[in-house]
Order: C-alpha cells, then sequence, then structure tokens
C-alpha cells in the first residue's frame, strides 16, 4: 500500500489539478443572441428559462446571462464560480475591446474573493474531518477498550447503542458548522444571503453521510492507527476532487467521476447556493437530492456493519 | 438449566480458535476455563456472550438481562467515575436504585474510590470495578475473562471472593485464567489448548486421570518429557519407571496440564 498509493495518487490528483475553465455556458436574452455568437470558446450557448438574468443564474440555468438593449448589453456572471467567472469576466472584457458594445457584471460575489468560495466549502471539510475521522477514533477506541462490547452484551438494542455513539458527534459536528459559518463570514466578509433552513438540511444529510463513514471506517479498522489512514483516504479525495479547489468541469473525465461519488461535492454546491446566491430549493434539488441518496447508502450499510459488528450472534443462541 | 456451548467451531481465517468445543455451566457453581495464550479462551467468552458468531454448534445462555461479562479489557468507561460506570450499567439493565451498587462497592472495597474516574484507578481496582459491573444484575450466567491477570496476590484473592459470592447468588460462572492453581477454587476445570477440550471435570478427577509417573529432578534430564518448574524440573513417564536421579511426587493440576499440553496427539 505504501508503494501503490503515492503513485496512485500522484495520477489521480495530477490529472484532478486544473485550474484550466473548458466551458462556460452562457444564456442569450432577447436581442442579445447575435453578441452571444461572437463570443469565443469556452463559451457554449445554453438555454435558460427564467427571464430575469440574475434568477437564471440564481437557478444555475447558465454561468452568463447576456441580456439588455441592443447597443447597452450587460453580461450577468455568476460570482459563485470563482475560476469560470474570471475566465468569462476577462473573455468578455476582451470582446468589449473590440468594439462590442458589452459590459461586464459580476453577481453573488462581485469582488471575485476567494474567501467568500471557499469559506463554505471548508465548512464542509471540517465537518468531514469530525464527521469521519473523529467518530471513526472514538468508536474504535471503544471497541479497544472493551467497552463497545460491554454494551453488546447489554440488554440494548444495536439501534440503542447506534444513536447513543453517533448522537454526540452528530450534535458536536452541528456546533462546530454553526460556528465555522458564522466567524467565516465575519472574519473573511463572506456573504448569508440565502435560507438557513436550507443549509440546515443540506447540512443534516450531509452529516449523516460523513457521520456514517466514520462508522463505516470504524467497522473495518482494528485500532485507531488504521482508522486514521482510512480517514485520510476518505479526506484526501474530497479536498482535491469535490470542486472545492479545482473546478469539477476542469478535470479530466477519468477521474471527475469520483467527484460525483464524494459527498462534500454536492454540500459545496449547496452552500455555496445558498450564502452566495440565495438559491431556492428547486436551484439544488439535484444536490440535495444526490445528498439524501448518499446518506440512505452510507448511513444504512454503516447501520448494517455496525448491527453485525456489535451482535453478530443475534438470535443463534437457544435462550434458556 | 445449565448454561453453555455443544460442539461449538469457530475459526479466525485459517486458524481454528475453538473445534468441537463443549462447555457446561451449572447455577451456583464456578467453571474455570483454563489454558496457555491463544488457547481460546476469550474466543470461547464471547461466543457464550454473543458477541462472537460460531461457525457450527448450539449456544445456550438466557436472555441478555441475565448475562453479566467482564471482557478481557476490562470494560469500564475511563471517563465516568467509579459510582458512574456502575450507575450506567444499572440504568441500561432498567434497574431501580436497591442498594446493590452500594452493596457492590462494599464488596469490592471500591466505596473509598466511588468518586474517582475509572481511568485513574489501578490495575486491580479497575478490575474489581468490572467484575462488579459484570455482577450488578445479579446474573443468571457470569462471564469473566482472565480477571486475575496482571494483579497481585491480595488482589486475586479479593477478586476470587466476588466470583465465590456470585456463585453462592446462584449464577452460573465462568472464569478464565492462566494461572492454573487458581483454578484449584472452582468447582469444575477445562483445560483447553489450541482450541481443542484436553481435560474436563473437576480438578481431582483430572488430577486422578493423570497416568504416567511424575518426578522432580535437580538436575536437566537428558531425554524424556520434561519441564523446568521453580527451581526443579518436572520429569513426565508415560510408562515404566522413573529416573534413577529423581524424586516421584504426586502431580497437582499444573503438572497434570502441563502434561497434557505435551501430548502430541489430540
Amino acid at each position: 500500500m505504501m508503494i501503490v498509493m503515492p503513485v496512485m495518487l500522484l495520477v489521480v490528483f495530477g490529472y484532478a489539478a486544473s485550474f484550466d475553465v473548458t466551458s462556460i455556458g452562457v444564456a442569450a436574452g432577447p436581442g442579445a443572441e447575435a453578441v452571444v455568437a461572437l463570443l469565443p470558446e469556452p463559451f457554449e450557448t445554453v438555454e435558460a428559462g427564467a427571464g430575469d438574468p440574475l434568477e437564471a443564474l440564481r437557478l444555475n440555468e447558465a454561468d452568463v446571462v447576456v441580456a439588455g438593449r441592443p447597443g447597452a448589453l450587460t453580461a450577468y456572471i455568476d460570482g459563485s464560480e470563482l475560476f469560470t467567472a474570471r475566465a468569462a469576466l476577462q473573455a468578455v472584457t476582451t470582446v468589449a475591446g473590440q468594439g462590442i458594445p458589452i459590459r461586464a457584471e459580476v453577481a453573488f460575489n462581485p469582488g471575485l474573493e476567494t474567501s467568500a468560495v471557499l469559506v463554505p466549502g471548508l465548512a464542509g471539510l471540517i465537518l468531514i474531518f469530525i464527521g469521519s475521522l473523529v467518530t471513526s477514533l472514538g468508536v474504535v477506541h471503544e471497541r479497544q477498550a472493551g467497552t463497545l462490547e460491554q454494551l453488546a452484551v447489554m440488554p440494548l438494542t444495536a439501534r440503542d447503542v447506534f444513536v447513543g455513539k453517533v448522537a454526540p458527534y452528530f450534535g458536536v459536528a452541528a456546533l462546530d458548522l454553526t460556528l465555522v459559518l458564522v466567524v467565516g463570514s465575519l472574519l473573511f466578509n463572506v456573504p448569508f444571503i440565502g435560507s438557513v433552513w436550507l443549509l440546515a438540511l443540506g447540512s443534516v444529510l450531509f452529516l449523516l453521510v460523513t457521520l456514517g463513514i466514520g462508522v463505516l471506517i470504524s467497522t473495518v479498522s482494528q485500532n485507531q492507527g488504521q482508522a486514521i489512514q482510512l480517514a485520510i483516504m476518505t479526506l484526501l479525495p474530497q479536498v482535491l476532487l469535490s470542486g472545492l479547489i479545482f473546478p469539477l468541469e476542469s478535470m479530466a473525465p477519468g477521474v471527475r467521476w469520483i467527484g460525483y461519488l464524494l459527498p462534500l461535492t454536492y454540500f459545496n454546491q449547496v452552500a455555496r447556493g445558498v450564502m452566495l446566491k440565495d438559491a431556492p430549493l428547486e436551484a439544488l434539488v439535484l444536490p440535495i437530492g444526490l445528498l439524501a441518496l448518499l446518506g440512505l447508502v452510507v448511513f444504512g450499510l454503516a447501520v448494517l456493519r455496525f448491527r453485525s459488528d456489535l451482535a453478530p450472534s443475534g438470535r443463534r443462541a437457544v435462550a434458556v | 438449566m445449565s448454561y453453555g456451548l455443544a460442539g461449538v467451531d469457530v475459526a479466525y481465517g485459517r486458524v481454528v480458535a475453538l473445534s468441537r468445543f463443549d462447555l457446561d455451566l451449572a447455577p451456583g457453581s464456578v467453571h474455570a476455563l483454563i489454558g496457555p495464550d491463544g488457547a481460546g479462551k476469550t474466543t470461547a467468552c464471547k461466543v457464550l456472550v454473543g458477541t462472537r458468531r460460531p461457525e457450527r454448534g448450539e449456544v445456550r445462555r438466557p436472555s441478555a438481562h441475565l448475562v453479566g461479562y467482564q471482557p478481557e479489557s476490562a470494560g469500564s468507561w475511563p471517563d465516568l467515575t467509579v459510582a458512574e460506570n456502575l450507575d450506567f450499567v444499572s440504568r441500561s439493565f432498567g434497574h431501580r436504585r436497591d442498594g446493590r451498587i452500594d452493596e457492590l462497592l462494599e464488596l469490592t472495597r471500591l466505596r473509598t474510590a466511588r468518586d474517582r474516574l475509572a481511568g485513574d484507578l489501578s490495575g486491580g481496582m479497575r478490575q474489581k470495578l468490572a467484575v462488579a459491573m459484570a455482577m450488578l444484575a445479579r446474573p443468571a450466567l457470569l462471564v469473566l475473562d482472565e480477571p486475575t491477570t496482571g494483579l497481585d496476590p491480595v488482589s486475586r484473592s479479593g477478586l476470587w471472593r466476588l466470583v465465590l459470592r456470585a456463585a453462592s447468588e446462584g449464577a452460573a460462572v465462568l472464569v478464565t485464567t492462566s494461572y492454573i492453581y487458581e483454578a484449584e477454587r472452582a468447582d469444575t476445570v477445562t483445560f483447553l489448548d489450541d482450541g481443542h477440550a484436553i481435560a474436563t471435570g473437576t480438578a481431582a478427577s483430572i488430577r486422578a486421570g493423570f497416568q504416567g509417573v511424575m518426578s522432580v529432578t535437580a538436575e536437566c534430564p537428558e531425554a524424556g518429557t520434561f519441564w523446568r518448574r521453580g527451581r526443579n524440573w518436572r520429569v513426565w513417564t508415560r510408562a515404566g519407571t522413573a529416573p534413577a536421579n529423581g524424586t516421584t511426587v504426586a502431580p497437582d493440576l499444573e503438572d497434570v496440564v502441563t502434561a497434557a499440553s505435551m501430548e502430541p496427539v489430540r
């Protein structure tokens, strides 16, 4: 593992590490079609249903919407996708310099601040740390101390024990998330213009996945050293392949699919969408739905593994 | 009504931990499971209490409310005090406060340590706490995995007092130990080696089943089956007479099980 893993990680992360923007979805408002057609690659024309340009961006229908009166067009750029926005801004500025009457306006993150884009995702990363690493270490420690075995023979159901183990971590992680978001917003001036309840929904689902990963790690780890190694192996891809640092669209297709399996990918989309864009539920149905699906699968597996780990004999004994 | 195992097989991968293992535990009595490290004692305990599933065989145990278990690693919560550990177990078993905790604190002489964290206790005190936790619910089946390992003779003696107390309260008690002489205190004994039960019965019946001659020599014998014990050598002669320079002795339980573990064929 120590020989193969570094090479494998280098290959995977090497193909993922790219800031190049290969595609910018641009929608044309009424009368803007001709100008949009002049925009060079990597602009690609997309259809936007929303009439209002900002609403179209909020609903993730496009990265850029060009709208306005002929002769006074504005390219509204979604600033929540930093590298895409920078590439779009540069391209629009270049086109404007060639005499085409268009100006650029960055929405949702006008200053294109890195912190505004990173802090929501970093909050998720911190949650993964709490959820997977600390949970797995805690449960493995209990097993090594014999207290988990003690619980297994007590007249408690596996569900009682599972909830008893996971609930405190859930509470701590939820508190941490709140703190990180509040402190992040205050220290780095990250806006929070969306629905707290929508972010809470995404966070709860995300927490279920990360806690499930933590419990799964604990069920396959014999000691805390193994748990740490496994947790790091699940943490690293989330840092590099979730779109937190490198845009998913810029990654080679061979590694991009890994990003679509990671919970941080979807939490990142939800957190950025809610905090920066006030994205409504209909714009976040996909990431929230996928988080729910991941939660169901991972948390369900964790419950099953934990149950069989805790009481493998179950009903096999003859009660006398 | 007895508890125990019948024809139990357990393997960890290719390593056989228990093979066709039988164990019979009668209420009100103490059964000692003895054997060297890796013999399968802990596995037998785990199968009996239900934390390890056997590949084959039957397990007879009461419902979870009537099982007390002290795992090999003691199993107390280091961040809770002595009293909190006992209280947590008591509440988990659905017991009301009926003086049982105070009674066990008295029996284990942990009363003065009731407010100390379990993690701050000495090894002997922690083992006593673990046994007290296992005894708390007045179990019908009490399984203690190496409760005396690493303890000084006084603590060991105190723990055995607890074990006998549990049996006197009607529990069927299983105690595993690597100290063979401790097994003499139990009503019945099973000697386990490499997953196989080599001998079962009372200590006296196991001793009586010894075949051959046991002798003691001061010098290392040149042939035969022998081992060091104390400052002398024990020599086991399966058939024939003892070595000329040896003194014939009546084998004790340790001699018998050591000799049995040297039998090449099982």
